[in-house]
């Protein structure tokens, strides 16, 4: 049997989390205060994923604002975080953007999108 | 000189959550004064995820929780001037600002809410001895260098103090596309939040080295390594312990000091323990009508605290115009604390005017596991809550209601106790 | 062929340049650095000193006395915040007194006026917060507090209005006797000649003074002083400027007031071989604390914003050596400048200007222009003229740095300037943006803005202090 230490990062308690595991497979999760800190713990030893932020170069603001910052629109594998930022490094889009705007469509093929967080106009 | 009912300083997460609660208390003339070039302060430039989820009961990003107060602000058509420096507020509430467009102009406050956040602790303010090279920089500089503008402040990077804007700019300047070296801390656990140490830290394997400092820095022009060190008990460099990192870029994350100039000039009584004004139940400093909510009152963690308490202290200075600024009684009682707070806000309370809930917060100095918190009116112990740990890193909040106090008509103590299990 | 190349943009190089500039003369001042004022004269304690100390019949002596009585109407002519606070000389124990007595009748002889021997109850009265263990003190009133960038860059700017030419970002590599007479001098960006050469360089004035002169050779040790800047949150701690007399604790260090209202402490001194080497140490920074601290009551040390270190230029005489270098006809040194060089600067100038005059036959211009307008300080306008000003100019009524209310106006007003700010520290030297308790934290991503705007260059260019101290080193994700 394998156990494995976690911190919890569902919010900001930070629970510590103890999973047991055999096999690959979760046996239990203890140490959570919540039912996602068992979720969170079941998901982090077997499908880590994280939502990734960062920002693309915005054209045309009125602003002068130079970019806009933007965010996967839902969890994507966290050996993918790299390969998400690659695939925006050249993305520019043009002013104005909004908040929720598809800044790049399927993400570093993750089926989800990358959208803008902020209004540039 | 032109009037307004409440003038709010700052128009970052706590200006605008108060000036939308005073409003919505009924107050019509509200002035935010927002000395950047857009409302919603820090957070702009915090575009990572985790904000809100208290207040919206869904995660969002720093500039995507701002556009939400923003627009409250908006869509009452609550008045505000953008890229405006308050210079002076004196004590009969007369702000004296400047912009472009209106020069320096004076306006008559009834109320006051100081929101204008907080600062970072600059190198020079930790003495950290050395040259004095291009290339050491507070986090929340490079944070804007970086989310704002788009540059890159360095390539290779060591971070001294792991506070949260420290242990963001880690995954931040990586994902970037810099190398972070380490993070060292001071103390001997993390001044941050534990999801950023996971999420921030551990994700991408930078060590963080608990109990370390920075004792030199190298390099004539730009930044060429720092020197690290291990500390003893009374955080004083341990000899030999000296380790050189190679690296372009220094960045501080070393704590937060609240803005208090203007509260200072004016004359607010301040709280040694906060750097932040002594207030009332009411978030209202020791000049009457001066309230103070957010960073600038004592530095919080999570930006929905900040929302919730300067809510609170809108609707007081909504109150305090109503009334005219007639205090219904003054009987303060100060809020005693023992067992490991630092300090509580409010400081002192006046049962007459608590509302129907009242948020107590604390901080205390040292990591403590398995304790109680308590708030005892007189000798009664109204609440009683497990801990599993509290650190100095995380604020700690208690709830009391109207009743309780309501079941004490002549209370002379209100004491906030961390006890053992 | 220049008839004068200065060699050296501090206070004293900047000093003879701006003196000089009187006279008929093509006249060079090339420095090393980005800006003037960046070496020796950026970090010091800002002192005029009232000449109490320096040996009588000395150069130094001498040149201090003349340096502090030229003051007031320098101040006025060049537009540069200048006052005599006083300072104070404190003796801490009773068997340093006769020291103290030494100092006063050396002080006398050098011609200082209104020196005083006080007691405990006028120290107090004078200054409350001096230590109760003051025993005696010797009391300066004509001690005074100047800015030591904006005196440079006065001196600068006003040199250039005359008509001094000023080559920054160019190091002098050799100086060696031209064939057809007169000095090669030798620079990274090119051979430069002159028929006169000043030696105004230094830490490193006896480098250039040994390649030309094969008489008495010069050694200078740099000495490292360690300083302190408090916020104006403790400008209450002393008006005056506050000296230990060095006695058998050694020698103390000083806590002044500077003339934008912080307090300085400083300087340690320790000799390093290192003539780049304004590192400051936890040592030093201790050492400086804990003297600073015996002097007053209570030292606010959490009040400080800022560290830093200078090299004073010593040489092994421990005199200043100015003028025609006796085997090296045409070269004039201005070497070993070490306190009280900053308050010597006014008089070494004109001296120095005056004996290029003599020697070059220079006759007066008729259309030289003596005054400068310092940058305009809003602050010191009336509301209305300040609004005014607002409307005009609205640049005036954004504010950049706010720690020191520091609007976009004075610092495009710095940058446009001759020899104006092309960097951070430039701007923050001129107008004190960055200078305050966030230094620059906030401040700094715009005023790189408004440094690549009115440069014309990108960001990316714009640095701390010239050279490789940029402060961007690329764009987000250009590393993939």
């Amino acid at each position: 049997m394998e156990t494995r230490h976690l911190t919890c990062i569902c919010c900001p308690i930070g629970c510590q989390l103890e999973v047991k595991m055999e096999n690959g497979e979760v046996i239990s999760v203890t140490g959570n205060n919540c039912p996602r800190g068992a979720a969170y713990g079941r998901k982090e030893v077997t499908d880590p994923t994280r939502i990734v932020t960062s920002s693309v170069r915005v054209s045309g603001s009125v602003t002068g604002a130079k970019a806009v910052s933007c965010k996967t629109a839902g969890d994507i594998p966290k050996g993918k975080i790299f390969d998400a930022i690659r695939d925006i490094a050249d993305v520019i889009v043009p002013a104005p953007v909004h908040i929720g705007d598809v800044v790049k469509a399927n993400v570093a093929d993750t089926g989800v999108d990358m959208v803008a967080t902020k209004e540039v106009i | 000189m032109k009037e307004v009912d409440i003038v709010i300083i700052g128009g970052g997460p706590a200006g605008l959550a108060a000036a939308v609660s005073a409003y919505d208390a009924g107050v019509r003339s509200i002035l935010i004064l927002e000395r950047d070039k857009e409302l919603g302060g820090i957070l702009n430039q915090c575009i990572h995820n985790g904000f809100g989820l208290h207040t919206f009961k869904e995660e969002l990003t720093g500039p995507e929780y701002a556009q939400r107060f923003a627009d409250q602000v908006r869509e009452r058509s609550i008045a505000y001037k953008l890229n405006t420096m308050v210079l002076e507020i004196s004590r009969d509430k007369v702000v004296t600002a400047m912009n472009r467009e209106d020069g320096l102009f004076d306006i008559q406050a009834k109320a006051v809410v100081l929101a204008m956040g907080c600062r970072e602790r600059s190198r020079g303010a930790l003495n950290i001895p050395g040259f004095r090279p291009a290339g050491v920089y507070s986090a929340g500089t490079a944070q804007q260098l970086v989310n704002i503008e788009g540059y890159m402040p360095g390539r290779e990077v060591v971070i001294l103090g792991s506070g949260d804007i420290g242990l963001i700019m880690a995954r931040r300047m990586t994902l970037e596309g810099a190398k972070v070296k380490a993070v060292a801390e001071l103390m001997p656990y993390s001044g941050g939040l534990k999801r950023n140490i996971v999420q921030c830290l551990d994700d991408f394997g930078i060590p963080l080295l608990l109990s370390h400092t920075v004792v030199d820095i190298h390099g004539k022009e730009r930044v060429t390594g720092v020197t690290i060190a291990e500390v003893d008990g009374n955080l004083k460099p341990i000899p030999g312990t000296e380790a050189f990192y190679s690296c372009d870029t220094l960045l501080l994350s070393c704590g937060l000091l609240p803005e208090n100039e203007l509260s200072r000039a004016m004359g607010v009584e301040m709280n040694r323990a906060t750097n932040g004004p002594v207030v009332n139940e009411s978030l209202e400093t020791s000049v009457s009508g001066v309230f103070a909510a957010g960073n600038v009152l004592h530095v919080h963690d999570l930006v929905d605290y900040v929302s919730e308490e300067a809510g609170a202290a809108g609707r007081a200075a909504a109150e305090y115009v109503r009334s005219g600024g007639e205090h219904s009684g003054g009987h303060e009682i100060p809020v005693a604390t023992e067992g490991g707070p630092r300090y509580t806000v409010p400081c002192t309370i006046d049962p007459q005017k608590v509302g129907e809930t009242l948020t107590l917060r604390f901080r205390v100095g040292s990591v403590m596991k398995d304790r109680f918190v308590s708030v005892y009116l007189d000798d009664e112990r109204v609440t009683h809550r497990k801990r599993q740990v509290m650190a100095p890193g995380e604020m700690e909040e208690v709830k009391l209601t109207r009743t309780m106090f309501d079941k004490h008509p002549d209370l002379q103590r209100i004491t906030v106790k961390v006890e053992e299990a | 062929m220049y008839d004068v190349i200065i060699v050296g943009g501090g206070v004293i190089g900047c000093a003879v340049a701006r003196y000089l500039s009187r006279y008929h003369a093509s006249v060079c001042l090339v420095e090393r650095e980005e800006d003037v004022c960046s070496g020796t004269s950026k970090a010091n304690s800002g002192l005029i000193h009232a000449g109490f100390d320096a040996p009588h019949g000395s150069l130094m002596a001498k040149y201090n006395v003349e340096g502090s009585k030229m003051m007031p109407a320098l101040a006025k002519e060049l537009d540069i915040p200048f006052r005599r606070n006083g300072a104070m000389v404190l003796c801490l124990n009773e068997e340093d007194v006769p020291r103290l007595e030494a100092l006063y009748e050396n002080g006398v002889k050098n011609g200082v006026e209104g020196l005083e021997l006080i007691g405990p109850d006028r120290i107090h009265e004078i200054e409350p917060n001096v230590t109760d263990d003051a025993v005696a003190a010797l009391y300066a009133p004509t001690a005074g507090i100047v800015c030591p960038f904006l005196m440079t860059v006065a001196f600068a700017e006003n040199a250039s209005v005359n008509g001094v030419e000023f080559k920054l970002d160019t190091e002098v590599k050799a100086i060696t006797p031209a064939a057809e007479g007169g000095w090669t001098v030798q620079t990274e960006a090119g051979v430069l000649k002159a028929k006169c050469v000043v030696n105004a360089a230094g830490v490193y004035s006896d480098v250039f003074h040994n390649m030309v002169s094969a008489g008495r050779k010069l050694h200078i040790t740099p000495r490292r002083g360690d300083y302190c800047l408090l916020d104006h949150t403790a400008k209450d701690l002393t008006d005056c400027t506050i000296f230990q007399v060095p006695g058998k604790l050694g020698k103390g260090v000083l806590i002044t007031p500077t003339v934008h209202g912080n307090i300085i402490l400083g300087p340690t001194a320790v000799s390093i071989e290192d003539r780049e080497g304004v590192n400051t140490t936890a040592a030093g920074l201790s050492e400086l604390l804990n003297k600073a601290g015996a002097t007053v009551k209570q030292l606010p040390a959490n009040q400080v914003i800022t560290s830093f270190a200078g090299l004073r230029a010593h040489e092994d005489g421990h005199e200043f050596i100015v003028g025609e270098v006796e085997d090296a006809p045409g070269f004039f040194n201005c070497a070993g400048i070490e306190s009280p060089g900053l308050s010597s600067a006014p008089a070494i100038g004109k001296a120095v200007a005056e004996m290029l005059r003599d020697k070059l036959s220079l006759s007066e211009k008729e259309d030289f222009i003596p005054t400068r307008r310092g940058i305009l300080d809003p602050k010191t306008l009336s509301r209305e003229e300040r609004n005014a000003l607002i409307k005009e100019q609205p640049a005036y009524g954004q504010i950049i740095c706010r720690c020191e209310n520091v609007t976009e106006g004075e610092i495009i007003d710095a940058i446009r300037r001759p020899v104006g700010a092309r960097s951070l520290d430039g701007v923050k030297r001129r107008v004190r943006a960055g200078m305050g308790r966030c230094q620059a934290g906030f401040c700094s991503p715009r005023v790189i803005e408004i440094l690549a705007r009115e440069l014309g260059v990108e960001s990316s260019e714009i640095t701390k202090s010239g050279g490789k101290s940029n402060f961007i080193v690329g764009t987000t994700k250009d590393r993939y």
